[in-house]
Order: C-alpha cells, then structure tokens, then sequence
C-alpha cells in the first residue's frame, strides 16, 4: 500500500473560520491520504473538523467568514488550490463525487430527477441528451431504483429518504469519479436503510475501483467498511492506523475512550458504561499543550504544555499524537 | 407479576390528514393497537425506525395527544376518562425527557429559572429561598454545578443541556419519565455520561422509564424489558436477554443484524440479513402483517390475516404467523 502511487493527498491542511467568539481553527495542520481504490476514514465527533476536511477538498469553503490558510491538497498531482475556479468545477462531479448526510437539501426540489442526474453528464462528459438519458437510467437500476424511465420524471420530495440517498450515489458515480466523498452518508436514515446503502456503496467502490473517503461519528460503520481509519479530535488527527489495528490495538487515550464507552451487541451487558468523563473542547479556547488533556485518564504534566505530534507507534502504519502512548502498548482493550 | 405503574391497553391513535378544499381526506394509523405494562421501578424500553409510532405512543401516555382508542392506566387512574383538573396532579407524576434538549429549553430564561418556574406554578415550593435551595439541590444531582443556575442554555454544551432536561423533570419528584431519543443527538463520548446518570437517578430514586430509542444497543444496555414496534404495532416484547439473545421475529432479527459492531475482525465474518425495500406508508399500510412485504420468510397466510400478539415463551410475546408456541 505505502509505495502505491497516491490518488489524494491533503498536507499541513489548516482552515480556519472567523466567529463572534474569535476565531477558530476547525482544521489544524492536518496531513492524510488515500490511495487508488481503498476507502478511507474520518472519524471524530461534532466540531472536530472532519467535515470542514471534506469540504476543503472539494474546495466549498465560504469565504469571507471561513478561509484555507495553508497546506496543499495534491489529487493525481497536481494540487487543487492553485485550480481556478473553472477547473475546480470539473474536478467537483466529475474527478470526486460527494454524498452528503441529509439528501433532501443537496438536491435541487423544483428539478427532476431526470435532469439532475443528466446535467452533470451533458457538461462534465459532453454526452447528448439522449445518451445522457440512456445513462441515468441504466445509474437508478444500479443503485437499486427500479422504473427508472418513470422515476426520471419525478421529483426529490416523490422520494423516501433511503431513495434520495440512492439518488445522490447514482450522482455521484455519474461521471465514472476516481473519488468519493461520503459526509455522514447514512446518519439520517434509519437503521435497516442504513445497511442497505452502506453495502451499496461498497459493493460499487469496489467494482467500479472508486477510491471512498467516508466521514463519520460512528465506529460501527467505519469497522466493517474503512481500509484505514484517521481519528481526529478538535481539529487535528490524534491517530491513524489500518482498521483492525485500531480497533484491536488503539494507542490513544481517545480511541480507545470512544471504543470503551459505547455499548456493543456483541459483549455481555454491563453495570455502566465507561464515558469520557468531561466536555468537547471549546475551539475558540484551546488548551495550549494538548486538546485532549483536561479528559483524559492518561494525562501528565507534560500534556499541559506540549501539544504532541502524529508520530508513529507500532511500525509505519500506525500513528498517535499521545505522550503516553507507549502506556496504551500491549493491548489496553476495552 | 408485581403492580404495574403504567398500563397500555389496545392504544390507538390515528391522525387524519388533508380532507380540505375537495382534497381526499386519509387516515394515518400512527397507532394501531398496543399494549403493555410497566412495573414500578423498571425500564421498558421501545425500538423502532422511524414513523413506526414510538414517539406518539409515548405523547399519548403523558396526554399531550389525545388517543382515538384504548386505555392509559397510570398509577391506578385511567387517564383517559380524567378530567383536565385532575390531569393535572397526575401529570406532575409523568414527566418527559426530550431528545433535543436545546429546543426543549427557553433561549431567554435562565436555567436557574427553567429550574424555578415547575416548582412555583405547582405550588411545589413556596418560598423564594426554598426554591433557590431547591435548584441547587437538582443541579447537584444531574452533575452540575451551582454557579450553572446564572447561566443561558445556549452557554452550555450539548451534554449539560440534557442534564438540565434531566433536571426539570426530577423538579416534579416524578414517578415515571419517559425519555424520547435522549441521547441520540449527543456526541458518542457524552452519551455514556447521560445514561449512566439515568440509572444512578432511578437507583437512587426509584424511578419508572419508558425509554424510546432508535438504538439497540444503547436499549438494550439500559432496559429490563424491550418492546419492539413497526408501523404502529408492537412486533415483539421480552425480557432484554430474550430479545436480543433469542428474538422471534424476523424483524427484530433484521434489525439486530443490522446494528454495525465497531470491531473490524467481527464484522468480517458476520452473516447481514438486508432487508428489501423500505417501511411503507402508515397511510396505507399493508393487509395481513404490516412486515410481510418486507419479510424474508412470509408466506400466503402473512398477507391475509394480523397475527395478534401472543405470548411464545413465558414473557417472551411475538406478532408472527410463523412463531409456534413452546409448550
């Protein structure tokens, strides 16, 4: 995998979006990549950053209020900063498809099904119209919409919410993209839809070689479909390991945190849970040493001072940004 | 059996939509036709996806929805014939835990006065000072602080929202709560916080739950008992083991192996029943067993006849043709 040639590469990535309250580094230095054909984690929880990364790809970042102020995000490359505005659109839809968590606002509602899943072929792909047609029909039927040629003329609201969620995977595969960015793909749906489109998506990355990056609060989710697995909390990348490795072996106080506090299916019931005990970070008033510290069970005088850095912890797969890592070795498992 | 608390008895309630200016007016069965019982000091808790009743079964208990059907014993009063004057006192009893606990608070009050107001308008606590003590009294026990009662909700974290929510309900010494999705809007760290606070509270003071969640997981680690709904109707109903170590139903059985598990090596080898299409339409639902179009296993008799909901195994009820009992 390391010596494979990268699809995306995101480095020193820093955004940062002016607030009344000051301003705040949603994204800070943050370095990670995704090869041809793997599907890729950001996890974190609200406000760690994870979807401003996404978004700072596809390079939708609202100025004047929220600005990327360093880093370069290389894709085949060729870095899509420098891109103008013009070229940046032809990466977005047709190079990188996007699903977002909550279907129903990223389609357009006085447009048909039929033309939203048509324009991008007609102008990304130059097909015709009815080439364009034959295409989006054949994309319903691969995502499991049947009567494709009825359901072209109807609208998003005509739509359950698993079905617009179809809707935005069959746009986003339209244009045959190297890259998918998934937000939150399913938290808005219901727990059997869930499965159905998580194994959709997984199904067609892998036949048609997409490379995914999927963004997520759920460790679930991430277990059965993430190659590779970034953790991130208040705006930086506290650890990043192969999935199993993550899972069996975590190395930061907050992985492992997350893992121990959520009640699993397959373990036998406890007493209580184990929480992380105290509040998300405030980002407009970080700690000066580490983000994590004022939580954290591990914590030692140095973490007050020192803000640690992504090193690597058990070979060059596996990294942490911990002080104490090395007390995590040896299979601290929930 | 020990006396029930709380007794739900063939509850329906149905919502009528459109039926103006010469539209066609239809009927939503949100509610068709549930049951159960809660024994003081337990948790029951009820699943389900979303539109399949949940939420309304429990607006129906606290009478914030009036049933188009059945019967609500609570305590030994049947709610459904009490009069508005009478509702009152016994609302005092019932209280409720929101999901949003953000929209569930008032922007302009402070929560030392969101604390405040339920202990004068129910002439709970008289004096000013009494109720000042009181306040501090409920933030110490919801795990927060005394200086919080300065403060706006929009000054506090998500987390300690809902532990003002938790507050506002114990403010009525309360023998029931029902807590409607109260940590699925939280983050996953905070979450474990709030339920280990639910289950110290009921320890400590020997509260009643009906808990309405979407998650499995998180019900299934804090109920005694689960019910599970679909479209209005309860589908099964046991002991939490029984549930979810020996569910009868194919539905429940669906919906357990749909629960992801963070852990890589597991999830490999785990057999996933998908289910085809999605839930239909609680306007028009399906004849027979409102599964069957859904499920794996139906057969001709599924599409012709409801199953009732019948007790399989003792305390063990399932809604399915094809559950045979164990003699």
């Amino acid at each position: 995998m390391a010596n494979m040639a990268k699809l995306l590469e995101v480095r020193g990535l820093r955004t940062s979006f002016a607030t009344a309250a000051g301003l705040v580094r949603a994204v800070d230095g943050v370095s990670w990549d995704v090869h041809p054909g793997e599907t890729v984690a950001l996890v974190g929880e609200s406000g760690c950053g994870k979807s401003v990364s996404a978004l700072s790809v596809m390079r939708l970042i609202d100025p004047p209020a929220g600005r990327i102020e360093d880093g370069a995000i290389l894709y085949k490359g060729q870095d899509l900063l420098s891109l103008s505005e013009q070229e940046m659109r032809q990466v977005r839809g047709r190079e990188i498809g996007m699903v977002f968590q909550e279907p129903m606002t990223s389609l357009n509602p006085v447009v048909t099904i039929g033309r939203q899943l048509t324009e991008g072929l007609e102008l990304h792909v130059k097909m015709d119209s009815a080439a364009a047609r034959t295409r989006a029909i054949e994309l319903l039927g691969m995502v499991g919409i049947p009567d494709g040629e009825r359901r072209l003329s109807q609208y998003p609201h005509q739509f359950s919410g698993g079905m617009r969620q179809r809707m935005m995977i069959a746009m986003a595969l339209a244009c045959r993209p190297s890259l998918i960015l998934a937000d939150e793909p399913t938290t808005a749906l219901d727990v059997t839809i869930q499965a159905q489109i998580l194994e959709l998506l997984r199904d067609l990355s892998r036949r048609f070689g997409v490379a995914m990056l999927i963004i997520t609060h759920n460790l679930g989710v991430v277990a059965r479909y993430a190659d590779r697995v970034n953790v991130m909390y208040a705006g930086r990348i506290i650890e990043r390991a192969a999935a199993a490795a993550l899972y069996a072996r975590p190395r930061h106080p907050y992985t492992l945190g997350l893992l121990r506090s959520v009640p699993r299916l397959d373990q036998p019931t406890r007493e209580r849970l184990l929480p992380i005990e105290g509040q998300p970070p405030d980002l407009t008033r970080l700690p000066p040493g580490c983000a994590f510290a004022p939580r954290c069970a591990f914590r030692v005088a140095r973490c007050d001072a020192e803000a640690p850095s992504l090193n690597e912890v058990d070979g060059a797969e596996h990294l942490a940004a911990c002080w104490e890592s090395s007390r995590l070795a040896g299979g601290a498992r929930a | 059996m020990t006396q029930a608390l709380l007794e739900v008895s063939n509850l329906v309630k149905h919502f009528a939509v459109g039926g103006w200016r010469g539209g066609k007016a239809a009927t939503v069965r949100a509610v068709d036709g549930v049951s159960f019982q809660i024994t003081r000091g337990e948790t029951l808790g009820l699943v389900g996806e979303s539109g399949c009743g949940k939420t309304t079964v429990g607006r129906c208990i606290l009478q914030l929805e009036r049933p188009t059907g059945g019967r609500i014993v609570f305590d030994g009063a049947d709610l459904t014939g009490l009069a508005q004057h009478d509702l009152r006192a016994v609302r005092r009893k019932m209280q409720v835990i929101f999901q949003d606990p953000y929209s569930s608070l008032n922007p302009r009050m402070t929560i030392g006065e969101i604390l405040s107001e339920p202990l004068k308008v129910h002439r709970l606590v008289p004096g000013r000072a009494e109720r000042e003590a009181r306040v501090r009294e409920l933030l110490l026990q919801v795990g927060l602080l005394a200086q919080h009662a300065r403060r706006y909700p929009h000054q506090l974290s998500g987390g300690q929202r809902q532990r003002v929510g938790i507050a506002r309900a114990l403010a009525m010494e309360p023998s029931l709560i029902v807590c409607d999705e109260p940590v699925s809007a939280l983050d996953v760290s905070i979450q474990a916080q709030i339920i280990n606070l639910l289950e110290d509270l009921q320890a400590r003071l020997g509260l009643t739950y009906l808990f309405i969640a979407h998650d499995l997981s998180v019900v299934r680690h804090i109920s005694d008992r689960v019910a599970v709904m679909y479209l209005g109707r309860i589908m099964e109903l046991a002991d939490r083991r029984a549930l979810y170590e020996e569910p009868l139903h194919p539905y429940t059985r669906a919906l357990l192996s749909a629960v992801p598990i963070p852990d890589p090596s597991l999830e490999a080898g785990r057999e996933r029943v998908v289910l085809r299409g999605e839930v239909p339409s609680p306007l028009n639902p399906p004849a027979g067993c409102v599964f069957h179009p859904r499920c794996p296993l139906a057969e001709a008799r599924c599409a012709a006849s409801v199953p009732g909901l019948r007790e399989i195994k003792p305390g063990h009820w399932a809604a399915c043709h094809l559950v045979d009992p164990i003699a």
